[in-house]
C-alpha cells in the first residue's frame, strides 16, 4: 500500500539513533514545561523554533513533535496534582483528577491520564495516516455558522457540570461569558469593558489567568482555611501492583476512550475549535452516557480518561488543517506553521504531493513521540507522586510561587499577576458561597469563539437567524445540542421517583 | 521618594555592573551593545502574519549571529496594537526594546484615543512592504476585475468580503474598492488572515484581499484565483496578475513591516539596531523569503523613515475619514 | 452565616450593573443593517441575566427556608489574611525589587515564619528556587522575569548564559 510505504520511509528517518535521542529529550522537556502551571506546548515550541532553523528540518520536526506531545501529557500532571490546569485543554482533567489525588489516588489518576493520552494519540495518528487528504475538505466546510453550532454543542455537554444550585450556575456562566468579552470587539474594532483605560485589559482576560487564579491561589486559600494547616491530601503511593490494576481498570472503559479519541480527532481537526471543546465534550458525553453519572466530579477514573484521550487526539487532529490547508487550529500549530515557512515549506493542499518526506517524517515522529511520552510519563509518576507528599505549607509556598511566575510568563505582564491574585481571592469567596467554578472557567474559554462566530454568521447572512438551522452541518450540530440539553431532564423525570439519585446530582 | 531612591541605587549598580561587564569581556566592544536580551514587541497576537514575520526575523538574527544578545519576541496584540503602543510609550528611553509594526501603527491611534503620538517614537528600519491582492474562489469562475465588479454589482449586499478586524488593513482596502467601483458589499471580519483565506476556499465568503503569503498554498493548489494586485508594479511572483493602476484604477496599498523603538532611545543603540537590520535585509534567507512571498523589500531608516510614517498616517487619516469610520454604527 | 451569602450576591449585582453601564458604550441592540447584535449586546444582556439571577439569590436568602452555604471558621481568619497580604506585598514588590528578591522573601516568610519549618529546609528552598527560576525560565525558556533595580546585577549572567 502506498501510504504504508511512505510511512516506512518516514520511520527510517525518525528511528535513527540521533533522532531517537531527540525524541527522548524533547518529550522530557515538554513534559516538564507542560507540568508547570501557565506554561504549555506553546512555550516549548516557541523556544525551540529558532533552534530548528539550524538543524536539518527532519530532525527539527521530530523535536517539535516530541515537545508538543510531551507538553500535552504534562498538562494533565499539573491538573491532577495541583488542581491547576496548565492549559485550557486540561481543564476537564481537573474535574475528576483532582478529587482522585485528594483521595490518595494520584498515581492511579496519572496512569489513567498517561494511558488515555497514549490511546488518544495513537488512534488519532492512525486516523491521520489513513484519511488526511479527504478530511481536509471536511474542515473547509466549516464556516462561522458551523463553528457556532459546535460551540453550542460543547456548551450543552457540560450543562450538568454545575452544582446543585441552578441559579448560581447560571450566574457563573454569565460572568464567564461577560469576562470573555473584555478587550477588543473584533467585529467593530472598538475596545470594550476595559475598566476605565487600563492597557492590560486591551488584550482581554486570558483563560490561564482566571484558571491559575481560581484553581491555584483560590484553592490554596480554601485549603488553608479548611485544614488548619494540616494536610488535607491523602499521601499517595504508587506500586507496580497499582500500575497493573490501573491498566486493567482502563481496559474496562475502552468504549469511552475510543469514542473520546475519535471525537477528539474530528473536533480538533476543525480550525478554531481545537482541543479545549473536544476535551470538554468528551467529558460531558462520558458523564451523560455513563450508568452512574453521579460519580463524576468525585474521582471517577473515566472522568480523567475521557478528556485526556480527546485532548491528545485533538492536538494530532489540529495538525491536519495546518498541514493540508495552512490554517493553524491553535497558537501552537500557528508557531509550527511559522516554522514550516522558515524551512521553506509551503503548507497547503500541495504539501502532501510536493513534500512527502516531510509529511511522512512528521507523522512517523508522532508515533515515536507518543510511545516515548507514555513511557517517560509512567516512569516519572513516582517522582510526581513524591512531590505531593511534601508538607502542606511547603507545597503551598511552592505552588504560590509557580502561580506568580507561571502567570507572568505567557504574557510577561505584571497586570496578569495582579489579576491572578484578585481572581484567587474572588474565586475563594465564590467557592465558599457554593458557586460552581468550572462553568465560569469554561464560559471564558468558549465565550469569545461563540460570540465571534455568532456575529460573523449574522453579518454574512444579513441578520437571518435561520441560517444556523438551514445549513446542513450546523443544523445537525444544533439538533444534537438540543438533544443533549433535553436528555438530563428526560432522565430526571424518569428517575424522578428515586430521590437518592436526584440529590446526588 | 522611594522612586528617586531606587533610581539612584539602580544607576549606581548599573555603573558598577557595566564596568564589571566590560572588563570581563576584555573591553573589545566598540560602541554600544545590548547588555540584556532585547524584547521584540509584536503589535499582533501569536500566529498571525505579523507574528510569523517577526519570528522569522528572530530566527535569522540568531542564525546569522547578528546580535550578541538574543532577541525575544513578545506579543502585545491587545486592542489592535494599542497595548503595544502604550507599552512603548511607558518605556521611554529603554535601549532594549524594539517593536515590529504593521499598519495599525497608524490606524489604531487614529481610531481611538490612546494617548500615543507615533511622532515621538524612534524609527529604526523598514524591512519591507507587504502586498495586497484581490482573491476569489476558483469555483466562482471569475477571472478578471471586470467580471468581479459585475458579479458584485449583481449580488449587492449578498456579496461577502472577508477580512481582518474592522478598521484594519483589509477593511481599508475594501473601502477603497467600494468607493472606486461604487460597490456595496457585506464585510465580514475574521480573526486573522489565515482564517480569512480558509473561509474563501470553503466558500463561506466570496472574496478577500489577502496578502499573497496567506493564499499561496491555496493558489498553488488552484483553489483560489488572484484578480488584481494593489501594488505600484506587477509582482514577480504573480507575473500574470495586473495591477489596479494598469487597469486605470488608482488603488495602491501596502502593509509596512518596520521596526521602531521607544522615544529617547540612545543614538548609539539606534545605530546598533539599524546596522543589525541592514545586515538582516541583506541576508540570503530574507532575500529568498521576500521573493517567494511576494513582499516588496524596501529598506529605509532614520529621518526618511519617520517622514514616510507621517505621510502614511496622513493617508490613513484620509481613508478613515472617507470610510466615515462606520464602526460606530 | 447568611450575611456572607448576601454580601457575595450583592457584590455580583453591583458588578453586573457596572458591566451593564460600560457595555452601553457600544450598541447593545439588534442592528438589522449590519446584521445581528452590536458590540455591547453580549456583555449587556448577559450581565442583565447575571443581575436577575443574583437578585433572586439575594431574595431567596431572606426567605423562611433559607439555608446558609457560607461558613467560615473565624479562628482561621488571621492566617488567611496574612497569606493574602503576603501574596499582594510580594506581587507589589516584584516590579520594584525584582522577582529574585521578592520571591525568596515570600518563601522565607511562608516557610520560616508562617509554616515554622526548620532552617535547612527554609534556606534550601529560599535559595534554590531563584536559581531554578533563572535556569528554567530565563536561560532555557528565554522568558525574562522582572528585575526592578537589581537588573544591572544580571548583565554578567546574561553575558554568560545567552
Amino acid at each position: 500500500m502506498d501510504v504504508l510505504a511512505l510511512l516506512a520511509d518516514g520511520f527510517a528517518t525518525s528511528l535513527s539513533p540521533i533522532n531517537l535521542m531527540i525524541v527522548l529529550l524533547g518529550v522530557t522537556a515538554g513534559l516538564f514545561i507542560g507540568a508547570m502551571p501557565g506554561l504549555g506546548s506553546v512555550n516549548g515550541v516557541a523556544i525551540v523554533l529558532p533552534l530548528t532553523f539550524i538543524v536539518p528540518p527532519s530532525s527539527a520536526i521530530i523535536l517539535l513533535a516530541a515537545i508538543y506531545y510531551g507538553a500535552m501529557y504534562g498538562g494533565a500532571v499539573s491538573s491532577i496534582l495541583l488542581g491547576i490546569p496548565g492549559a485550557s485543554t486540561a481543564v476537564a482533567t481537573t474535574f475528576d483528577g483532582r478529587p482522585m489525588a485528594q483521595q490518595g489516588k494520584a498515581g492511579l489518576a496519572l496512569i489513567a491520564a498517561a494511558v488515555a493520552s497514549f490511546i488518544g494519540g495513537t488512534i488519532s495518528v492512525i486516523l491521520f495516516t489513513l484519511f488526511a487528504a479527504p478530511l481536509a475538505d471536511l474542515a473547509l466546510k466549516f464556516g462561522p455558522a458551523e463553528e457556532f453550532a459546535l460551540v453550542l454543542l460543547a456548551f450543552t455537554t457540560f450543562v450538568g457540570l454545575g452544582g446543585d444550585d441552578k441559579l448560581k450556575t447560571v450566574v457563573m456562566i454569565c460572568l464567564g461569558l461577560v469576562l470573555s468579552t473584555v478587550g477588543l470587539d473584533l467585529i467593530s474594532g472598538q475596545p470594550r469593558l476595559i475598566f476605565g483605560d487600563i492597557p492590560g485589559f486591551y488584550s482581554g482576560i486570558s483563560f490561564l489567568v482566571l484558571a491559575i487564579g481560581v484553581y491555584g491561589i483560590g484553592e490554596i486559600l480554601y485549603t488553608i482555611e479548611t485544614s488548619k494547616t494540616a494536610p488535607q491530601v491523602t499521601p499517595a503511593r504508587i506500586t507496580f501492583k497499582e500500575l497493573g490494576y490501573g491498566i486493567k481498570r482502563m481496559g474496562r472503559i475502552w468504549k469511552t476512550m475510543t469514542f473520546g479519541s475519535v471525537m477528539g480527532f474530528f473536533v480538533g481537526m476543525l480550525p478554531a475549535a481545537g482541543a479545549t471543546p473536544a476535551s470538554l465534550m468528551a467529558y460531558g458525553i462520558a458523564k451523560q452516557t455513563s450508568r452512574s453519572p453521579e460519580t463524576f466530579g468525585k474521582g471517577n477514573i473515566e472522568g480523567v480518561a475521557a478528556p485526556e484521550t480527546a485532548n491528545n487526539a485533538a492536538s494530532t487532529g489540529s495538525l491536519l488543517p495546518m498541514l493540508t490547508l495552512g490554517i493553524p487550529g491553535s497558537p501552537t500549530t500557528a508557531l509550527l506553521l511559522g516554522g514550516m515557512v522558515m524551512w521553506g515549506l509551503v503548507p497547503g493542499p500541495m504539501l502532501f504531493i510536493e513534500q512527502p518526506d516531510f509529511v511522512w517524517g512528521l507523522i512517523s515522529s508522532l508515533y515515536t513521540a507518543n510511545f516515548a511520552a507514555v513511557a517517560i510519563n509512567i516512569a516519572l509518576i513516582p517522582l510526581f507522586v513524591w512531590a505531593l507528599r511534601m508538607p502542606f505549607t511547603v507545597l503551598c509556598a511552592i505552588v504560590m510561587v509557580l502561580c506568580i511566575v507561571g502567570g507572568f510568563a505567557p504574557s510577561q505582564k505584571m497586570h496578569d499577576v495582579w489579576l491572578i491574585a484578585g481572581f484567587g481571592v474572588a474565586g475563594y469567596l465564590l467557592r465558599k458561597a457554593d458557586y460552581p467554578l468550572a462553568p465560569l472557567v469554561l464560559a471564558l474559554v468558549l465565550g469569545p469563539l461563540m460570540e465571534k462566530s455568532f456575529r460573523q454568521t449574522l453579518i454574512a447572512e444579513q441578520g437571518n437567524v435561520l441560517a444556523f438551522i438551514e445549513r446542513p452541518l450546523s443544523g445537525a450540530f444544533i439538533a444534537i445540542a438540543v438533544l443533549f440539553f433535553v436528555l438530563p431532564f428526560v432522565r430526571y423525570l424518569r428517575k424522578g421517583s428515586r430521590r437518592s439519585i436526584v440529590t446526588a446530582e | 521618594m522611594a522612586y528617586t531612591f531606587t533610581r539612584r541605587i539602580a544607576m549606581g549598580l548599573a555603573a558598577s555592573a557595566a564596568m564589571f561587564a566590560t572588563t570581563a569581556t576584555g573591553a573589545l566592544a566598540e560602541g554600544w551593545k545590548p547588555q540584556k536580551p532585547v524584547q521584540m514587541v509584536i503589535m499582533a497576537g501569536q500566529g498571525g502574519g505579523a507574528d510569523r514575520l517577526a519570528r522569522l526575523f528572530q530566527s535569522i538574527i540568531q542564525k546569522e549571529n547578528l546580535s550578541n544578545m538574543p532577541v525575544l519576541p513578545v506579543n502585545k496584540g491587545g486592542g489592535s496594537g494599542a497595548e503595544a503602543l502604550r507599552f512603548l510609550k511607558d518605556n521611554e528611553g529603554d535601549p532594549h526594546i524594539i517593536m515590529a509594526t504593521l499598519n495599525s501603527y497608524y490606524t489604531t491611534p487614529l481610531r481611538t484615543d490612546i494617548g500615543v503620538n507615533i511622532e515621538d517614537f524612534t524609527p529604526v528600519a523598514r524591512m519591507a512592504e507587504d502586498t495586497f491582492i484581490l482573491w476569489v474562489n476558483a469555483d466562482s469562475g471569475i477571472t478578471s476585475l471586470e467580471e468581479y465588479v459585475a458579479a458584485v454589482k449583481d449580488a449587492g449586499k449578498d456579496w461577502k468580503m472577508g477580512g481582518t478586524g474592522t478598521g484594519q488593513e483589509d477593511s481599508l482596502v475594501t473601502a477603497m474598492l467600494e468607493k472606486e467601483f461604487d460597490l456595496e458589499m457585506t464585510y465580514v471580519p475574521f480573526k486573522g488572515g489565515g482564517d480569512v483565506a480558509k473561509n474563501l476556499v470553503g466558500n463561506h465568503i466570496n472574496s478577500t484581499v489577502n496578502n499573497p503569503s496567506e493564499q499561496m498554498g491555496f493558489y498553488n493548489a488552484g483553489k483560489s484565483v488572484p484578480l488584481v494586485a494593489f501594488t505600484p508594479e506587477r509582482l514577480a511572483a504573480f507575473p500574470d496578475v495586473p495591477t489596479a493602476r494598469e487597469l486605470g484604477h488608482d488603488i495602491v496599498y501596502a502593509m509596512q513591516r518596520s521596526f521602531v523603538a521607544p522615544k529617547g532611545m540612545p543614538e548609539e543603540a539606534v545605530a546598533y539596531y539599524t546596522a543589525m537590520f541592514e545586515k538582516l535585509s541583506q541576508s540570503e534567507e530574507w532575500q529568498t523569503y521576500t521573493s517567494e512571498k511576494a513582499l516588496m523589500p524596501a529598506f529605509l531608516t532614520g529621518q526618511p523613515l519617520q517622514e514616510y510614517f507621517l505621510a502614511e498616517r496622513e493617508k490613513h487619516q484620509a481613508i478613515l475619514d472617507a470610510m466615515g469610520d462606520d464602526s460606530s454604527s | 452565616m447568611l450575611a456572607g451569602d448576601r454580601i457575595i450576591a450583592g457584590a455580583i449585582m453591583v458588578l453586573s450593573v457596572y458591566f451593564m453601564i460600560h457595555a452601553t458604550a457600544l450598541p447593545i441592540g439588534w442592528n438589522g443593517e449590519t446584521g445581528g447584535p452590536g458590540g455591547g449586546a453580549f456583555p449587556f444582556w448577559l450581565s442583565a441575566v447575571m443581575l436577575l439571577c443574583s437578585s433572586l439569590i439575594l431574595l431567596r436568602s431572606f426567605g423562611a427556608s433559607a439555608r446558609a452555604s457560607f461558613f467560615f471558621d473565624m479562628s482561621m481568619l488571621r492566617p488567611l489574611l496574612m497569606v493574602i497580604a503576603a501574596l499582594f506585598v510580594t506581587i507589589a514588590l516584584i516590579p520594584i525589587a525584582g522577582a529574585y528578591i521578592a520571591i525568596p522573601l515570600f518563601l522565607f516568610w511562608y516557610l520560616k515564619i508562617f509554616g515554622r519549618h526548620g532552617w535547612v529546609l527554609t534556606l534550601c528552598l529560599t535559595l534554590g528556587t531563584p536559581v531554578f527560576l533563572f535556569f528554567f525560565f530565563e536561560a532555557t525558556l528565554k522568558i525574562l522575569l522582572p528585575k526592578g533595580f537589581t537588573e544591572p546585577l544580571f548583565f554578567p549572567l546574561y553575558a554568560m548564559f545567552f
